[in-house]
């Protein structure tokens, strides 16, 4: 197929940017979309213009790395990962845009290249268990109910794309941040840190510059993964009964 | 040089403790004058930084990826083994440690495999505490799935996800030591050279990937776990990031280079669709414990297939050839992996392939899903079977899926000694970027054992050792070694960014590729290697000469970061060619065409070729030097490899 690409290109955080016309042909449908811009970038590079920067590395949707913007959605119009879109969902003739994740916890480094490092930030807040190497009970030592193990493991799929952010028209962290929180606070192990947890992470989440949670749903409709916003709900439980029993932060 | 594995003396089971308590130790107020620096962040470097850090060592943890949880382990699917025993059905550290030995076709040490199967036993007790969600029974303990090359069930798992999970644990420990200040990360950093001083290995140059800034950083031990080189063959199951750049960059610097021809080419992935192609995607090994895989009885009926004039469901019982089955009853569908790929491509030579390239088999839940309901199948597999209809349009629970093998792991990888030391002293190889473990082949959930082993529970003891008998004084990244390496890194750059040729980066890359994949795959012969040689010396000259590298270097440039790595697999694919030539032999993944048993087994030479080939540079253009290290087997005793 023959498509049009309205592509966004930024020299790097400074520039302002602007969107940039292409023409490419030749689209085979069982193309990934990121194949498809190689196709586009052999292209450029052959004659000597800049390729067009996007993240991405494992190409099988579990990195979280690649984070296009397509067509007004994050990941374009599947519920998956950019690199597991293929081009089967589009048509010839079609006119696509593509644009980095817009937040302002995100700033762009180049073209659709962006900074997550807030996201870093906020795992580093609290969201782990604190113990060290060695020293721990035996696997089954505490016995955990397949439905709990379920959910956390639910929780735990997030691969930290920030998908959720780029489709919240308020830049929210929550879905993120509330999967770590659940999935520490379903199981046995995450007890002991439980409040700490939250009333850290929460903070830190407010400190990157993410906005607050209007419960659109945006973030759940547009999560590759299928975090649900269940979590976000019991992160708020944990978040207020952690605030109104503790004395820290 | 003599090489000294350092296998501790005594008993098999007892090296390991006795080694732990022989060991030097660092006091616990003297850990925080050292520095570490480890490379990569992946399961054996996230779980080394963290364990480190916890002791009380300074650690800086670099990697390219834009942040530390990205590293390549998270792409790992089926699940972990360990010889916890907890089905009661005869498990135990020496069948675990038995199993890999004869997996790896007896090109591996004792000792190391031992300690490997030790260790794996805290390894689950440790993620599980991290938080990890296993997958479990329904009266809450921990559910185990089979892998190939075992008859126990001993793998755990979360979803197809263990990767994943197993690496944000690692993570999460790392990132509480972030918080501590024990470990400094530097994201989107991409280690250009190793810097030694005095004969030891003192620290590292790098450049950042988002200005250019080319920086030295200095520390009393280096680890580089940097995982393995499969991309050297374009196409692989490995992210597209994944290189080689950190190994063969110590490499030169003196760290020998082991068995680098030892390949995994996995069984089940989704075969290529066309020359767009940009990476391959495995599908879970995991998959062979419930689909069967078969091709048709008779190249004709494979023809009819391939030309659309009949449908897949339509070829009767009877003219379905279950070929691992019929050829190998005990093991079946679970032969290791390199049995069962060497087997998919033998029909495929006979013309019996099954999509349009001709080179694909069958893998069918159809018996599975009609013995236990597609609530089962789904409940087990589901993920993996959305990711396959995703990229294949095609819906595995109604047609089988397509599978055919593609490179997946390197087995070789710097030579390190028992402690995972290579041959500088003070430079350490941790997981997938060693050589140490998994011999000629590798065992399904044995890559995510083998790194959380190094990085949590051997590194923490044996750098220990070796930093207690080093001063701690510190070096300055002024110091005129690390200013001569940065000028080398920067003149390199340079002259990437000069030729100005006509082709690009990936145009150079697909052909060594298929180079790689076409004489150092799957089959190796005399003939095609010398001939392979030639050609990426050749292909290696066009590179330099006529290479087109876009862009300048202070700025985030990937072609200039694909270039960079790209000239280093030219210099690595020689040395793999070079070294399949020299094992006249077969083993494991190392198939030569003229070393097999009548029915087309490998067939090994135990008497000249028990040993580790270990490859010391010796020189730009100059051919390397071939070091042996002698495996010796006291505890197993070497057999012709059965799954019959
Ligand atoms: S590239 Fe890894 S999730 Fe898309």
């Amino acid at each position: 197929m023959n498509l049009t690409l309205k592509v966004w290109r930024q020299k790097n955080t400074a520039d302002q940017g602007g969107f940039k016309e292409y023409k490419i042909s030749g689209i085979s449908e069982d193309m990934s979309f990121l194949e498809m811009l190689d196709v586009l970038n052999e292209d450029l590079s052959t004659k000597g213009e800049d390729p067009v920067h996007f993240d991405h590395d494992c190409r099988e949707g579990i990195c979280g790395m690649c984070s296009l913007y397509i067509d007004g959605k994050p990941h374009g119009p599947q519920q998956t990962t950019t690199c597991q879109l293929h081009m089967r969902s589009f048509s010839d003739g079609d006119v696509i845009t593509i644009e980095p994740w817009r937040a302002k916890a995100f700033p762009v480094l180049k073209d659709l290249v962006v900074n997550r490092s807030a996201f870093d930030r906020i795992i580093q807040a609290g969201g782990y268990v604190s113990v060290n190497t060695g020293g721990v009970p035996d696997a089954n030592e505490i016995p955990i109910p397949k439905s709990i193990a379920d959910l956390a493991m639910d929780a735990a799929q997030c691969i930290g794309c920030g998908a959720c952010v780029a489709a919240c028209k308020n830049a929210s962290a929550m879905l993120f941040t509330s999967a770590k929180i659940s999935q520490l606070a379903l199981l046995p192990q995450g007890q002991v840190e439980r409040k700490i947890r939250a009333e850290k992470m929460v903070a830190q989440m407010d400190a990157e510059g993410f906005g607050a949670c209007t419960n659109t749903g945006a973030c759940e409709a547009e999560c590759p993964k299928g975090i649900s916003i269940t979590n976000i709900a019991r992160m708020n439980r944990e978040y207020f009964s952690a605030v109104v029993s503790s004395d820290s932060v | 040089m003599i090489l000294d594995s350092k296998i501790p003396e005594g008993p098999l089971a007892e090296k390991w403790t006795n080694h732990k308590f022989n060991v030097k130790l660092v006091n616990p107020a003297n850990k925080r004058k050292y520095d570490v620096i480890v490379v990569g962040t992946g399961l054996a470097g996230a779980s080394a930084a963290a364990s480190l850090a916890e002791l009380g060592y300074n650690v800086k943890a670099f990697c390219f990826q834009d942040s530390p949880r990205r590293a390549h382990s998270i792409a790992a699917q089926g699940g972990i083994n360990a010889a916890k025993n907890y089905q009661n059905d005869g498990d135990s550290v020496y069948r675990l440690f038995y199993d890999t030995i004869k997996g790896g076709d007896y090109r591996a040490r004792e000792g190391n495999v031992y300690r490997l199967a030790q260790v794996s036993v805290n390894i689950i007790d440790q993620c599980v505490a991290q938080g990890v969600p296993f997958a479990r029974e329904y009266g809450g303990l921990l559910a185990n799935r089979s892998f190939g090359g075992a008859q126990v069930s001993r793998t755990f798992y979360a979803k197809g996800q263990t990767g994943q999970q197993l690496l944000l644990g690692a993570y999460s420990a790392l990132s509480r030591q972030v918080a501590n200040g024990k470990v400094k990360l530097y994201p989107r950093t991409e280690m250009m050279d190793v810097v030694t001083v005095d004969g030891k290995a003192r620290g590292i140059v790098t450049r950042n990937l988002v200005t250019g800034a080319i920086e030295s950083h200095s520390a009393h031990a280096v680890l580089l776990c940097t995982g393995g080189y499969g991309n050297v063959f374009f196409l692989s199951t490995n992210a597209m990031g994944s290189n080689v750049t950190a190994a063969w960059r110590a490499h030169k610097k003196g760290a020998y280079f082991a068995n680098p021809s030892f390949t995994q080419i996995h069984p089940t992935c989704i075969p290529v669709s066309g020359d767009h192609q940009s990476k391959l995607t495995l599908m879970s090994e995991s998959l062979r414990n419930d689909g069967r895989v078969w091709v048709p009885a008779t190249k004709e009926i494979s023809e009819k297939l391939r030309k659309g004039q009949i449908k897949v469901n339509d070829i009767k019982e009877e003219d379905r050839d279950y070929f691992l089955e019929r050829k190998y009853p005990s093991f079946g569908n679970l032969v290791p992996r390199d049995v069962a790929s060497r087997n998919a491509k033998y029909v495929c030579d006979e013309g019996r392939g099954v999509n349009e390239t001709g080179e694909a088999v069958f893998l069918d839940f159809r018996d599975a899903i009609k013995r236990d309901g597609e609530d089962t199948i789904k409940a087990k597999y589901g993920n993996l079977f959305d990711m396959y209809q995703q990229i294949t349009g095609d819906n595995p629970y109604q047609v089988p899926m397509m599978i055919y093998p593609a490179v997946h792991y390197t087995m070789g990888g710097l030579w390190v000694d028992y402690n995972l030391m290579t041959t500088i002293p003070g430079l350490y190889a941790l997981g997938e970027a060693n050589f140490s473990d998994h011999g000629a082949n590798r065992l399904g959930a044995s890559a995510l054992m083998q790194g959380l082993a190094d990085g949590y529970f051997v590194i923490p003891y044996t750098i220990g050792d070796y930093l207690a008998q080093n001063s701690n004084e510190r070096i300055s990244p002024d110091h005129p070694e690390f200013k001569k390496a940065e000028v080398e890194v920067s003149e390199r750059i340079e002259k990437l960014l000069s030729i100005k040729g006509e082709k690009t980066v990936d145009f150079f890359h697909k052909k060594l590729g298929k180079i790689m994949w076409d004489y150092c795959g799957m089959a190796r012969s005399e003939e095609g290697l010398t001939k392979a040689k030639a050609m990426i010396k050749e292909l290696k000259k066009e590179f330099w000469s006529n290479v087109n590298v876009l862009g300048g270097n202070e700025e985030l440039n990937q072609s200039l970061e694909k270039a960079n790595r790209v000239a280093d697999f030219l210099e690595l694919g020689e040395l793999m060619v070079d070294d399949a030539l020299s094992r006249n032999e077969s083993c494991g993944g190392h198939f030569r065409e003229e070393y097999q048993t009548p029915e087309g087994e490998a067939l090994r030479d135990d008497e000249n070729f028990a040993f580790v080939s270990a490859w010391k540079f010796l020189g730009e253009g100059q051919e390397e030097e071939l070091n042996k290290e002698p495996l010796e087997f006291e505890n197993v005793k070497l057999t012709q490899r059965s799954y019959k």
